[in-house]
């Protein structure tokens, strides 16, 4: 008898505790073929480890590659939100993709969840409530690299970036901050991989730093094109110039390069360990910041279905801008706009154990929100 | 903006231009000689860039990378040549489209299967590092100026090889007629494995050599392909000379077109748009200068069939 009604307790726990879901259908759009495929990689393999460590049976999640076209990447978007019929979007990486999918979806009340890309028109005027970007506002992490730039004492710096949206975001937020003269400003060929008359310019213009923002396989050419040039203006950028996934193959040309970035894997925290450790066993290399993005999406998306029913998207929406679920990076909670308001760190590259990573030597900014949270009508 | 700078960015361009030209004369010598639109060259630029990146990696030796790089290519032209490529001569463009297209996939997902999906390091030879003087620029980097010489050399020796061995008048004479050489006895089935091998080998060079300038990463030879597409384009397709001067046009107009566009424009307008309107423009340049050749010369500059 006591047998049975503490099984009958149990099947009533099973029931209550939490909302019952129907199955939550997650479209994740995102890069894995090409030249900026390990960013995309890098978010699924994040996302998905946290989908198995928290043992999500009643998520089903979707991923197609969006070979970073934008009329691919809206292919994609239609075929998952018509035939598919998926409750949530994410994983899209570059900036003019987003702005090609997100608006069209997030109008027709798909939930798109963001784990990288945050142009500023959807922080700002276009912001939507199906939007919520749990990566950063482009801007960010530049904005902390300008502020950095002051302290380091930088008064003649030379800034270069890719002529697509996150590019004009990143110099327009590395400005914001920045209170030197400009040298030189360049925006280069979105995938463009000789940086030679670039080099030569800086060299010409007398700067005495260098700000690029130039991710993926950009990032590894400028790099070791400029170790070879015999150039040695110092170099900074945002984490993406110098993430986990392209310093190996830039190799010693990049040590002790300062990079601002709002996560780091020597964050001290429990879910943080549990993550870098669980991401080295499953895939057998270290995280990038890319990869911790993902992790916190798929997160922040368990948290919500915790406390609501994916199919109330009023109720679903409320739970998912509380926020309520242990950031890796630390504290976290979104703006009115729906982008996070959190620390962004100074990470130094370093040799460990024969690997080439990044370590926190400090905090550019703390509490830091984006320009644009004042624009959106949005509470 | 100094003599010297633009000095400089001329360098730049010509060298920009030729590292196209090791991948164009390939793709042209296959395309003027078969008559094959191969989609899967960058493909073979890939598998150059892998092999030079893995064996330096085995090795330490970046001379013994280049060399299994160059052969590791050629060997890979070799046999998809004997095994899908040849089955392509007689159908039409599209179906050689399709088939090439395929190969890309294929060669992709499997690189990615052995080598995975991050970068591989691959960084230029120690003697080579380093910056020297010229006239006029006080530091450039040895390792460019490598490149010039050696994609002048590869010029040399095509040009050496088509135009004064047999193996070259065979060649010519399979560009302009492909039956008649078959019924003068000339094994046609080798001598297109040999040129589609020695396309595939150049194009190796041109990953290894460029792969340690830039990333040795899966899908790095598409956009060098589309380049060296609008190259023969311009340059008249089957055309060696051709593709030399239309890689150097390109290269230059490219190199030079990213840097003074935006300082032009500030002349007539802001900064802030003037830079964002300049990098705009420059990356049309290359192609507004196709559309200008061809509507002139709808054969490009050079047609070798005529």
């Amino acid at each position: 008898m006591k047998k049975l009604v503490s099984a009958g307790v149990a099947a009533l726990l099973c029931c209550t505790a939490g909302v019952a879901q129907a199955e939550v259908k997650i479209g994740m759009i995102t890069t894995l073929s090409g030249g900026g495929s390990t960013l995309g990689i890098d978010v699924r393999d994040g996302f998905e480890l946290a989908l198995k460590q928290a043992g999500a049976s009643d998520v089903k999640l979707l991923v197609e590659d969006d070979a970073r076209k934008p009329d691919v990447a809206k292919k994609l978007a239609d075929k998952f939100i018509q035939k598919d019929k998926v409750d949530i979007l994410t994983g899209i990486i570059w900036s003019n993709l987003a702005m090609a999918v997100v608006p069209a979806a997030t109008r027709k009340g798909t939930l798109y969840i963001s784990p990288n890309a945050g142009p500023s028109a959807l922080a700002g005027k276009a912001c939507h409530e199906n939007y919520f970007n749990v990566a950063w506002q482009n801007d960010n992490l530049h904005e902390a690299m300008g502020s950095h730039a002051n302290k380091a004492g930088y008064k003649k710096t030379f800034i270069l970036a890719p002529n697509y949206p996150a590019g004009t975001d990143a110099l327009k937020g590395f400005k914001r901050m920045y209170q030197g003269e400009l040298t030189g400003e360049l925006f280069t060929k979105l995938g463009q991989d000789d940086y030679a008359a670039e080099i030569a310019q800086i060299r010409a213009s007398g700067a005495d730093s260098v700000f690029f923002f130039l991710p993926g396989g950009m990032g590894i050419a400028f790099m070791k094109q400029y170790a070879q040039s015999g150039v040695d203006v110092p170099v900074m950028g945002p984490a993406f110039s110098f993430s986990q996934d392209i310093l190996p193959a830039i190799g010693d040309a990049a040590l002790g390069v300062a990079n601002s970035s709002q996560w780091g894997k020597d964050i001290e925290s429990e879910v943080n360990a549990k993550f870098v450790k669980g991401f080295k066993e499953a895939y057998g290399r270290l995280p990038s910041l890319y990869a911790s993005q993902g992790y916190d999406a798929a997160n922040l998306i368990l948290s919500a279905m915790e406390k609501a029913d994916v199919s109330d998207k009023d109720d679903f929406r409320a739970a998912l801008k509380e926020a309520d679920f242990a950031s890796v990076r630390g504290d976290f909670k979104f703006g009115n706009n729906n982008h996070p308001i959190q620390d962004i760190y100074v990470r130094e590259v370093v040799k460990e154990d024969g690997q080439i990573t990044n370590k926190i030597v400090g905090v550019a900014i703390k509490g830091h929100q984006d320009a644009y949270a004042s624009k959106c009508r949005m509470k | 903006m100094t003599a010297a700078l633009i000095f400089e960015q001329v360098l730049n361009g010509l060298q920009f231009g030729l590292t196209l030209f090791l991948m164009a004369a390939g793709l042209t010598l296959v395309f003027g000689v078969m008559g094959l639109i191969n989609l899967a060259h960058g493909s073979l630029y890939m598998v150059g860039a892998f092999c030079c990146a893995w064996i330096t990696q085995q090795t330490g030796s970046f001379w013994l990378g280049l060399g299994g790089g160059v052969l590791g290519a050629a060997a890979a032209g070799a046999l998809i040549e004997m095994l899908v490529i040849r089955r392509l001569y007689d159908r039409d463009h599209l179906d050689q489209v399709l088939a090439t297209f395929a190969l890309i996939l294929i060669f992709s997902e499997g690189t990615r299967m052995v080598f995975g999906s991050m970068p591989l390091y691959l960084n230029i030879p120690a003697a080579l590092g380093g910056t020297m003087a010229l006239p006029g620029v006080e530091a450039y980097p040895v390792y460019r100026l490598f490149i010039i010489l050696a994609a002048l050399a590869v010029a040399l020796l095509l040009y050496l090889l088509i135009s004064k061995t047999r193996l070259g008048m065979r060649i010519r004479a399979g560009e302009s007629d492909r039956e008649m050489i078959a019924a003068l006895g000339v094994d046609i089935k080798t001598l297109y494995t040999i040129v589609f091998a020695l396309g595939a080998a150049i194009a190796g060079l041109s990953g290894a050599l460029v792969g340690a300038l830039r990333s040795v990463q899966v899908g790095m030879g598409e956009p060098v392909l589309i380049l060296a597409f609008v190259v023969i384009v311009i340059g008249g397709i089957g055309s060696i000379k051709g593709a030399l001067i239309g890689s150097i046009l390109i290269g230059l107009v490219d190199t030079l077109g990213r840097i003074f566009l935006p300082v032009i424009l500030k002349f007539f307008m802001e900064n802030a748009s003037a830079n964002s309107i300049g990098a705009a423009l420059s990356s049309m340049l290359i192609y507004l200068m196709m559309a200008g050749i061809l509507a002139v010369k709808p054969k490009g500059l050079f047609n070798a069939t005529n």
